[in-house]
């Protein structure tokens, strides 16, 4: 058996599941929400989709949600690496509490945030108990509100542990060398991040961003949970489409899903272009 | 070595505990409705505490032990199929460079960034007309989506690291094919599969839209009974759930905590 052969042995089953269920779904989705019955292909679709006053309020909030999110996280995560990577106090803590959030579902988190922020959650009680406000109406509306700022604390909460993660483990596989070649030549402290460990820590940041974003822009259960009811976020609007009474709206629903998706595609070009770059 | 400032250290370990009270904070008001008996604003904490909503998230009534078999079945099924299809695929693309390869590691890529509801709506027309939706093997199915991308990038990390010359050496002295997996290869990557596994487990144990849209409302899985509770305001038992849900994320890791020392980025695919 040639080598060749014995290779394409080895990856056939797996190509072929991916293949069919992954790239079949995404074919199917587009192919149904061009699909206009008697009439054959057509835009219809899409058309109605950017008609629908409801589209672009959604698209612009989710929008807003996976950049602001994935900022804050890219950010914080950063900063996070950098606290666990020097040999302070509570490395232990932060590493095993990273690993922790890593596994905790989506599901948890954003209920967590919800008992955390919502007007009558802890911090409202806290600022109760503190004399700050009196009925929960006093308090800010941080969860069902239109700027998805509860999301936007998930997300943050979930991100930084993974972007932290990953970058850590690239400062680890980077050592301390670089940088202290710059301090020792007269570099400071924030020059020797900068101009000498930012750029070598680029591409695995920006990787580990691309996810972040395809994940914010396309998650269902979270917004589900500590979304405003208007604008909805695009994957929830998508699935309510998807099960309205009226069959007709389905592919609206799958004219969404083909956005997301695309979007998500500029995602995981993005982050082939970084890991390139990682080498 | 430069030494810091007193400050900087003061800013440092101020970070520090910030960053581990904001990382277990979302957890907690979790684990107090669970064991509180109406909580009502402004209390800080319960007037009274009880067992209640353990009780009845541990009867039989509420769904949620049911729910409970239901979601470990579908991630150990789901983990298997993975790891039967993932381990000679992420041997290929560990070991060997071949004409596309970076094609099929871009589609192997691709499941873990696309998200899950613009495959679930596409796939739940095809599943319609093939009678697997609302089914328990429907859902298996659909989360190889997203696990068996991870088992099988998991195991390419483990094949690259791996010697096959030792493999030869058994040829040469006369092993048979089976022997060679059954004696030389199994045990050399025996600990990678088993560390992608449990994770691969809990990839699969945290889905959520994946199996709202096949599952149709019909396989409920733990995420889905929570999320239900959470949303008709039954806090307490979303406590109590959320608990349970969390429990074998804690279990892997305290199992796997030797190998993610050597390896932090190992347990980033879950998320």
């Amino acid at each position: 058996m040639t080598q060749n052969l014995r290779i394409a042995l080895m990856l056939a089953p797996a190509v072929l599941v991916i293949g069919l269920l992954f790239g079949g779904a995404l074919v199917v989705a587009l192919l149904r929400s061009l699909d206009t019955g008697d009439a054959g292909f057509s835009l219809a679709a899409y058309a109605r989709v950017l008609a629908n006053p409801d589209f672009l309020p959604s698209f612009a909030l989710t929008f807003h949600i996976a950049f602001t999110s994935t900022i804050l996280s890219a950010a914080f995560g950063v900063g996070a690496a950098l606290l666990i990577r020097g040999s302070g106090a509570g490395r232990g803590a932060m590493t095993f509490l990273f690993q922790l959030n890593l596994t905790v579902p989506h599901v948890v988190g954003a209920i967590g945030m919800l008992y955390l922020f919502s007007q009558s959650g802890s911090f409202a009680r806290l600022g109760h108990a503190i004399g700050l406000i009196e009925r929960p109406a006093d308090f800010p509306a941080l969860v069902f509100d239109p700027h998805a700022i509860g999301i936007i604390l998930h997300y943050v909460w979930k991100e930084v542990p993974f972007i932290g993660t990953v970058v850590l483990a690239q400062m680890q596989a980077i050592g301390p060398d670089h940088e202290a070649s710059a301090r020792s030549l007269g570099a400071s402290r924030w020059q020797a991040f900068r101009h000498v460990l930012l750029p070598l820590i680029l591409p695995g940041l920006l990787g580990a961003s691309a996810i972040s974003f395809a994940f914010a822009f396309g998650a269902y259960e979270i917004p589900a949970i500590l979304g405003a009811s208007h604008p909805q976020a695009l994957p929830v609007l998508a699935w309510r489409s998807y099960t309205a009474t009226d069959l007709a709206t389905r592919p609206d629903a799958l004219a969404m899903t083909v956005v997301i998706a695309l979007l998500s595609g500029l995602m995981l070009g993005a982050y082939l272009r970084a890991a390139r770059r990682r080498g | 070595m430069i030494r810091d400032p007193w400050w900087f250290r003061a800013l440092r370990g101020f970070a520090a505990g910030a960053l581990i009270l904001w990382l277990i904070l979302p957890l907690v008001p979790l684990v107090i409705w669970s064991f509180a008996r109406g909580w009502r604003y402004p209390d800080l904490l319960p007037q009274n505490w009880s067992l209640q909503a353990w009780e009845v998230a541990l009867s039989g009534r509420s769904g949620v032990l049911e729910s409970l078999w239901v979601t470990g079945l579908i991630a150990v099924l789901a983990t298997a199929l993975a790891v039967l299809i993932g381990v000679p695929a992420g041997r290929a693309l560990g070991l060997h460079r071949f004409p596309g390869k970076a094609a099929v590691e871009a589609l192997i890529l691709a499941p873990l960034i696309v998200p899950g509801i613009a495959v679930a709506l596409g796939l739940h027309a095809v599943f319609l007309d093939l009678g697997l939706t609302n089914t328990l093997a429907g859902v298996v199915l659909v989360h190889l989506i997203p696990t068996l991308p991870y088992m099988i990038l998991v195991m390419a990390g483990i094949f690259a690291n791996y010697d096959p010359e030792i493999e030869e050496q058994a040829r040469s002295l006369g092993a048979s094919p089976l022997a060679i997996f059954r004696f030389v290869t199994l045990p050399a990557v025996l600990p990678g599969i088993v560390v992608g596994a449990l994770f691969a487990f809990l990839v699969s144990w945290s889905q959520y839209v994946l199996t709202l849209v096949i599952g149709g409302g019909r396989v409920l899985t733990l995420p889905l009974v929570l999320f239900n509770f959470a949303t008709s305001g039954r806090n307490d038992i979303a406590g109590a759930i959320s608990i349970l849900y969390v429990a074998p994320g804690l279990v892997v890791l305290i199992l796997t905590s030797r190998h993610l020392a050597a390896r932090p980025a190992f347990a980033a695919g879950v998320r």
